[in-house]
């Protein structure tokens, strides 16, 4: 302790923590330490939390001074020790373990159900599945999709989840309206999104950057807003209910007599309904993803990823980049519109209160969150993220902390995007930023995201 | 010697200014032709409008694969308003009416640009392989099939690797093809985009300054690079370049811009004693820029 360099350093510790105290107070103040609560006379009046301001003070003077002490000189010590190592990408570990990662997730994946179903029995199981099985599958699904356009063609897309809702109206509509079962009307939902697609990529084709973003996303309005209006169609904000669901080959998932329980002899329940809707979007996660993998060793996979890279240089190689463009978007809508027609057919209902902006904008998170191109990335993305959300439903642990007024649910999002502000802090290009090549002509190496373009539109 | 390319009363304005001033020029199936002048000559603008980046004002460009007899064709073509006329002996293209993707993929035009515009994010090879992107298409049944991996993708995957593997022993990248190209030294970011602007498959290569930044060992080995990319490829060239000690060695004929305007063509050995090219690059004495303004004709 004798060294003055390092009490100097300890007292500078302590100096930064305790100004960020005072901003955190300043700002907790008004946000935490009031509430507004109207009384019996439905006049507002003001209540203190008092502890609860100086739980959220204290946690941040505790955590800027752990950080200051401890993770501060680490992370010094680390840069040092990476900048003296030679120039190499990615420790080798780090390479094994994403090569295992995506072969064991795809199993877990695969047997998910069983374990549900035996750690928490078939009735327990139901939220496992529909919640955090279903849910994070289509998200995943989504995430492949925006991916090949966000992340291989460097097309920034803010209206994607129009392309979804295209897949879900048309499903809804065409099976209402002419009977047609869910894997015959799959394909064409697909087909009349990726439709959609080229139609929304014909004009923005000239468009770059930020005015690309701002035109997708009123092309997601745009579709929202025509749902809604077009009230002889879709029924506007009633939305389109009775939707039908799948079939086991033509056998229904309910309780008659010639439901698929009766038939197979099992006791009724909505178990076995929710894994089969489970392993058709799981199967259409491993085709998105697997049509990608493909794709990215294609001609045309490498010319959007060289798109990302450099427009101008794709052109004078003589790649048709309007043609190459549209694909993007038109492959890209296709798969959102197969995860839309799951999702109608999972709901059973859809309204256009389910294709809001905040879809969007989460399915582009999870792209973003994922690492921009990385299809593992995007797969924990959309698990941590949709997962995450949902499992912090579960945290009732927190009561315990915070008092039993103390409603996890409330304090999810904040909770959440703490999370995110965090991970991009840390890992600003995602959670997988490396990029692999597409081929290789002696050694199969990692590629920095710091040298992967984001696109420019 | 035929022609293989001829630029005619080439104009291009940007506004008010006009940045080339119909200029005429002819570069010969198999020659080294260097595009010279100071700087904001107009020489990039050029290459701009034979690559079909940018639409030129005025003027025509045209360029003639196979035989010479394909100039014939040229007034017929120019009055028919279509882009190109191909006949089983060659082919004659309209450079100024076809999009820039188009000059590179049909008329075989390859270019380099004056600040360097690899993939950075993609590896030496992958760079390599998307300069041979049409040819994959084309055997990929347009994605269709090999998506599926029916028909000859696979095949036709491996030969363009092995078109890049030439390229890469030539340009001496051959050990760090799976390297991400944004990671390359300057010097062999230059040789890359040479080597991928020859993947294309080429009958002209336009290099933009390519010994801009190249130290003197380097700008010797380019100017290899660039003779052998003539002898053994019969590949013509089209230089901008301001290192003299490339222009004068390699090239076979110089043509020499200032604002816009042509002030001289010639052999090398011709142009580096036309007066009016040392006045442009050095600057006359105040009592003299009347005289050679007026040569010039300005």
């Amino acid at each position: 302790m004798g060294n003055p360099s390092a009490e100097n350093n300890i007292a500078r510790a302590f100096k930064d923590a305790g100004f960020w105290t005072l901003v955190a107070f300043g700002l907790f103040l008004p946000l935490i330490g009031f509430r507004a609560v109207p009384d019996i006379r439905n006049e507002l009046t003001l209540e203190t939390r008092w502890p609860l301001l100086f739980s959220f003070v204290a946690i941040v003077a505790v955590g800027r001074l752990f950080h200051n002490l401890v993770i501060a000189p680490w992370r010094e010590r680390r840069g040092r020790r990476l900048a003296t190592r030679a120039a190499v990408g990615v420790p080798r570990w780090r390479s094994r373990f994403a090569g295992v990662l995506a072969p064991f997730a795809v199993g877990f994946a695969l047997v998910y159900p069983a374990i549900a179903v035996w750690l928490a029995g078939p009735g327990g199981a139901v939220k496992w599945l529909d919640n955090f099985g279903i849910q994070i599958l289509i998200y995943v699904m989504l995430g492949f999709g925006l991916n090949i356009v966000v992340g291989l063609a460097g097309l920034l897309d803010l209206g994607y989840v129009a392309f979804y809702a295209v897949g879900a109206y048309s499903y809804a509509l065409l099976a209402q309206n002419f009977g047609l079962s869910f894997f015959m009307l799959l394909p064409l939902a697909g087909i009349l999104a990726a439709f959609w697609g080229l139609l929304l990529g014909f004009p923005v084709l000239r468009l770059r950057g930020d005015y690309l973003a701002i035109v997708t996303l009123a092309f997601g309005e745009i579709i929202r807003l025509v749902l809604i209006n077009w009230v002889p169609v879709t029924n506007g904000y009633a939305g389109v209910s009775g939707v039908p669901r799948p079939t086991f080959f033509g056998i229904p998932f309910n309780a008659s007599d010639e439901g698929f329980a009766a038939v197979f002899g099992l006791p009724y329940s909505p178990i076995y309904r929710l894994i089969a809707l489970y392993y058709i979007i799981l199967g259409l996660a491993l085709l998105t993803s697997f049509v990608t993998v493909r794709l990215r060793r294609l001609p045309v996979g490498r010319a959007w990823e060289a798109l990302r890279e450099d427009e101008i240089a794709c052109r004078s190689l003589g790649i048709n980049t309007t043609n190459t463009k549209l694909t993007a978007f038109a492959i890209g809508a296709g798969f959102g519109g197969f995860a839309g027609a799951f999702f109608a057919a999972r709901q059973g209902f859809i309204s256009p209160e389910s294709f809001t902006f905040l879809e969007s904008a989460t399915i582009l998170s999870i792209v973003v969150l994922g690492g921009m191109g990385s299809q593992i990335g995007v797969a924990i993305a959309a698990v941590a993220m949709i997962g995450g959300t949902e499992a912090l439903r579960e945290l009732d642990v927190l009561k315990q902390v915070f008092g039993n007024d103390f409603d996890p649910t409330q304090y999810r999002m904040l909770l959440f995007g703490f999370a995110m502000v965090l991970i991009m802090v840390v890992r600003p290009r995602g959670l997988i930023s490396t990029r692999e090549a597409s081929v290789h002509l002696s050694e199969r190496k990692k590629i920095s995201g710091a040298l992967v373009r984001e696109g420019h539109g | 010697m035929s022609a293989l390319l001829r630029v005619e009363h080439l104009t291009m304005r940007f506004g008010g200014l006009i940045a080339v001033n119909d200029l005429s020029f002819t570069a010969n199936r198999g020659d080294i032709t260097a595009l010279i002048g100071p700087n904001g000559a107009g020489k990039t603008t050029v290459f701009n409008c034979i690559t079909g980046f940018y639409k030129p004002s005025e003027g025509r460009i045209a360029l003639a694969h196979g035989a010479p007899q394909m100039w014939d064709e040229l007034t017929a073509l120019t009055r028919r308003d279509a882009r190109s006329i191909t006949r089983p002996d060659g082919a004659l293209f309209l450079l100024e009416r076809m999009p820039d993707y188009l000059v590179a993929q049909r008329a075989k035009v390859a270019r380099t640009f004056q600040n360097i515009r690899l993939f950075p994010g993609m590896s030496v090879l992958e760079n390599l392989l998307v300069a041979q992107h049409n040819p994959l298409m084309t055997a990929s049944g347009y994605t269709a099939f090999g998506i599926f991996g029916i028909g000859n993708y696979d095949r036709a995957e491996r030969a363009a690797i092995a078109n890049a593997r030439h390229w890469l022993d030539l340009t001496a990248l051959t050990d760090r093809a799976d390297d991400p190209a944004g990671d390359l030294p300057y010097g062999a970011q230059r040789r890359l985009e040479i080597a991928r602007a020859m993947c294309t498959a080429p009958v002209l290569l336009c290099l933009d300054e390519p010994a801009a930044g190249l130290n003197p060992r380097e700008s010797a080995e380019l100017n290899e690079l660039v003779l052998r990319i003539r002898t053994d490829h019969n590949v013509s060239v089209l230089l901008i370049e301001h290192d003299m000690s490339v222009v004068m060695k390699i090239s076979d004929h110089v043509v020499v811009l200032d604002y816009g305007v042509k002030i001289a063509d010639d052999v090398p050995a011709a142009v580096r004693d036309d007066p009016k090219v040392i006045a442009a690059y050095l600057g006359v004495e105040d009592e003299e820029v009347g005289q050679v303004e007026a040569e010039v004709g300005l």
